[in-house]
């Protein structure tokens, strides 16, 4: 009977974190529940499964986008950045850096969410203003911070990126 | 008095102690992990052969089940298990206790993990089923036939105690100081705290105001969903891994609910993603760890967000009526309080400790407090943040601010006239020690925000509100173990669930016991196996009392490595002294890496351990200043400014206090605007997603303001009082108080949404024109 179920499925080549990946995936699958239950990325997080919290962002295609929302067999040619691929090789991003030095973060499960949302602002406005730190992030949901130190760590890691810091 | 200012916080110190990890702001310990997405929470742990849960609740808010058909989810292929009630204890008349909440009776914990008889709420379990993904699992759990017979939902408390209202248990008696009602009720307790002469402080005073004010349900809101992963292993033990506030209540729970001996139950710990309470207790443990037991698989859960918002958490919504008086010099003669809280589906809401919180911040000798613990058919509710405060001191908070104005008296002034203060009994007790809510008004009367002039530009209308906030902040039992390394550092295992940088701050403490460093110092949160028995995450306990517990253990460390040093170098014990991290016994000296290496080779195993249970609570204290302004065309309200003001005794890891005092307020702000269950006539829950459910977002409030303020807490080693709680309390009241000094008119009602400002606003205009 399990093969019955599995006859379903689809084979889906995609790029995760810039590298080229295969896997299987029920048309009904999203794409976070395969990044999750699947391939083991445990970094993006479901917090509501229906767009609302922002905790499951990853970026596909230079789009930031709510991996709840997105098919899985949507991803087919897709380049895909979730958290796991935000620090580079040679260490943190400044974002993540910032959240650490900042204290940007408590119970920490709304982070990755808000720093793919963060880069993916930074990626297209390299020098927001504190509204629109807020606008942009209004998508991401934190109930311990309260923000204040959310939108700090953000506007600090542009001006560092800028070479202001 | 010293007064630190960094460009977003403020510091004012009551005391001269200057430490040298204690107060620094390091990058905490689990940072790196959690900014990676490489931390492991509940629901990112999975086991080989693993299948996955998923729970049939109640689509009616009361019914009686009659009968449970499993046939048709039991068929579906790839379905390995389907369990209802009957698989889980015969609770009979067990009482099994719950970390913050008190003992209560087992029927009515595993029945609200899955419905026994009746279904008491929208979304209440009542089977459950186990399948080869989530999907399978979700298809079965729709297939299960329940037999309902509907009975009429009872939504509110006030309507819930009429008499001849309809009952949700048959054999629940109201509690009336331990003896039992003689018919059976939706009370399911009285509670009475009276000090002095309630009747002649009222007559001895010049001004009276008595008001009545409602809440709505809300909930605690965390963002990671429930989870939970079973396995059994062949010799009759169990593992869940789970996120909680606190695993050794859970895998007490567990063990009660399924009937299985303590001692074969390990619960794992995984991060947390928040709680604020609403993490307390058990939903999916037991309910994974049947279905494993019965499919012979490890079983993995999640819960929805939808169920979430149904079935867990919330904090009571209800009813306050609040009377105070005060006579000519603006001095408090009485307080009248009585207040009816949602329990839920089962008794036991925090309506205690809201009757306990109503006065707390005013020396107030004449009393009398009642409060009524009212089931209905609402998801069982839980502790949140501070629980049963929030609504009761909203009601007095803003009973004080009527006061003022009818007296013409300062509500700074006021406050320091009648602050509670060391040695002012409490109602209900005890006596305060050292508190610190004097200095944390002094240090609202000096803030910049209270000092600046609110612009009020023509057309708009602008408000300032200040309101105070109490918690007890309390100790409970934690536990330490701390291993040292053959590298001079320290493995330090404890039992408490790090929610918010308590790692870090309870490492602080032993490292500053010690004289070593933060990064000398490595903190792990372990499982039940591996530490002694720590309660919950909650209370605001954790840097206090299991930080309490690494300063006993990092003693004990020290103890043991002095007697190890006097074998290493054959002499006395006593004549070994430690100072600056270093040992020094005749002419002989090792700092404490040295040591450790030395002890190492000498084959000596130093392992310091401690449990302790504070006695003295911690007392937190707050006092917020809000500005608002009020869109008269459309009743929304804008939070302009905001500043939040907290004895934190010793604020042990700063940016993580500020924190907590930011995201308390917001959380404040969130139940004071916006939070609000929506019920329908049939007693469904209409608007349980985070859309409708509405949280604030970075949008919805400002930059949140601190001020620490520094009144040691006596009953700690550091003098911490603890943080997590009280910012949530002054935020509803302060608001409301700002609303009025804005527009003129009082709102009771929570939440201030912007449909229920405009409706006030309309009616005056209305009034006006009539």
């Amino acid at each position: 009977m399990a093969t019955e179920i599995l006859s379903g499925k689809v084979h889906v080549n995609t790029t995760i974190n810039g590298e080229s990946t295969d896997f299987l995936a029920e048309p009904r699958e999203s794409l976070l529940e395969v990044l999750r239950e699947t391939l083991g990325l445990t970094g993006a997080k479901e917090g509501c499964n229906d767009g609302n919290c922002g905790a499951c962002n990853v970026i596909m295609d230079g789009r930031l986008v709510n991996s709840c929302c997105v098919l899985a067999v949507e991803a087919s040619g897709a380049d895909v950045t979730t958290i796991e691929g935000i620090a580079g090789p040679s260490g943190l991003h400044p974002l993540q850096e910032k959240f650490l030095e900042h204290a940007a973060l408590q119970c920490g499960v709304c982070t990755p969410g808000f720093l793919v949302s963060a880069k993916a602002m930074l990626d297209e406005n390299p020098n927001p203003t504190e509204d629109e730190v807020r606008w942009w992030l209004a998508g991401n949901l934190c109930r311990c911070t309260g923000y204040d130190k959310i939108v700090r760590a953000v506007l600090d890691a542009a001006a560092s990126m800028r070479g202001e810091g | 008095m010293a007064v630190e200012t960094r460009e977003e916080a403020v510091t004012i110190k009551h005391h001269s102690v200057d430490y040298s990890v204690v107060g620094t702001r390091p990058i905490r310990h689990d940072g790196v992990d959690k900014v990676t997405g490489a931390a492991r929470y509940g629901a990112d742990v999975s086991q080989p052969g693993q299948i996955y849960g998923a729970v049939t609740r109640s689509p009616h808010a009361h019914a009686r089940i009659r009968s449970i058909d499993t046939s048709k989810a039991e068929a579906l292929p790839g379905v390995h298990a389907v369990i209802t009630s009957a698989d889980l204890a015969d609770p009979g008349e067990k009482v099994t206790g719950g970390g913050e909440a008190t003992a209560v009776p087992l029927k009515h914990k595993s029945g609200n993990v899955m419905a026994r008889g009746k279904a008491l709420y929208h979304g209440h379990a009542v089977a459950a089923v186990a399948a080869i993904d989530a999907h399978t699992a979700g298809e079965a759990a729709a297939l299960i036939d329940v037999d309902y017979e509907v009975l009429p939902p009872v939504m509110d408390v006030l309507e819930a105690m009429k008499p001849g209202a309809t009952l949700l248990h048959d054999d629940l008696h109201t509690d009336i100081a331990g003896e039992a009602s003689a018919e059976p009720s939706n009370v399911a307790a009285k509670f009475l705290f009276e000090e002095g002469d309630v009747e002649a402080g009222f007559a001895e005073a010049a001004v009276v105001v008595e008001r009545e004010f409602t809440f709505a349900t809300v909930h605690q809101g965390y963002i990671e969903n429930h989870n939970a992963l079973a396995l059994w292993h062949g010799d009759g033990e169990l593992t869940v891994w789970c996120s909680s506030q606190g695993h050794f209540t859970i895998r007490a729970e567990v063990a009660d609910i399924l009937d299985v001996p303590i001692s074969k139950v390990k619960v794992i710990p995984t991060e947390i993603g928040g709680g604020f309470g609403g993490k307390t207790t058990c939903y999916l443990e037991p309910l994974a760890a049947a279905l494993a037991r019965k499919a012979g698989r490890p079983v993995k859960m999640t819960m929805a967000r939808a169920d979430i918002l149904k079935a867990t958490g919330p904090t009571p919504g209800g009813y306050v009526r609040v009377k105070m008086g005060v006579d000519s010099d603006g001095k408090l003669t009485a307080g009248e309080a009585y207040m009816a809280f949602e329990a839920g589906g089962y008794p036991g809401s925090v309506v205690a400790a809201g009757c306990m919180c109503v006065f707390a911040p005013y020396n107030l000798t004449n009393v009398k407090i009642e409060g009524d613990d009212v089931v209905v058919n609402r998801p069982k509710t839980h502790a949140y943040r501070a629980p049963g405060a929030t609504q009761a001191e909203f009601a007095s908070e803003t009973v004080v601010d009527e006061i003022c104005e009818q007296l013409g008296i300062d509500v700074l002034d006021f406050r320091t006239l009648n602050s509670a203060e060391e040695g002012t009994w409490r109602a209900g007790g005890p006596a305060y020690g050292r508190i610190g809510h004097k200095e944390c008004v002094e240090a609202a009367r000096g803030s910049e925000h209270w000092n600046s002039t609110l612009e009020k530009p023509a057309g708009t209308y602008r408000g300032r509100g200040v309101a105070s906030g109490f918690w007890f902040n309390i100790g409970f039992t934690s536990s330490a173990i701390a291993r040292l390394n053959p590298d001079g550092t320290v493995t330090l295992l404890e039992g408490s669930p790090d929610i918010g940088g308590t790692r870090s701050s309870i490492a602080m403490q032993f490292a500053e016991t010690l004289g070593i460093g933060f990064d000398d110092v490595i903190p792990m949160v372990v499982d039940t196996d591996s530490v002694g028995y720590t309660d919950v995450t909650g209370g605001s306990r954790v840097t206090f009392a299991t930080g309490y517990a690494a300063h006993e253990a990092a003693n004990d460390m020290r103890k043991q490595m002095i007697e190890g040093m006097a074998d290493v170098w054959d002499v006395a014990a006593d004549s070994i002294t430690y100072e600056n991290a270093t040992f020094t016994a005749n002419g002989e000296s090792a700092t404490f890496k040295e040591a450790a290496h030395l002890l190492n080779e000498d084959t000596q195993q130093i392992i310091g351990k401690a449990t302790v249970t504070p006695e003295k609570e911690g007392n937190a204290f707050a006092v917020h200043i809000a500005d608002v302004e009020v869109d008269v065309e459309t009743g929304k309200v804008t939070v302009l400014r905001y500043t939040a003001i907290q004895d934190a005794g010793v604020a042990i890891y700063p940016p993580y206090v500020e924190g907590q005092m930011q995201g308390g307020a917001v959380q404040g702000i969130g139940w004071a605007f916006n939070e609000e269950y929506f019920y329908d006539d049939d007693g469904r829950l209409r608007n349980a997603t985070l859309l409708d459910y509405r949280m604030p977002t970075t949008l919805d409030v400002p930059m949140i303001e601190t001020i620490i303020v520094e009144v040691p807490h006596p009953g700690s080693p550091f003098g911490v009082r603890g943080v997590g709680e009280v910012p949530i309390v002054p935020p509803p009241a302060a608001l409301a108080i700002a609303i009025y000094d804005a527009v003129g008119i009082r709102y009771r009602d929570l939440p201030m949404s912007p449909h229920r400002v405009y409706a006030e606003l309309a009616a005056r205009q209305n009034g006006a024109e009539a």
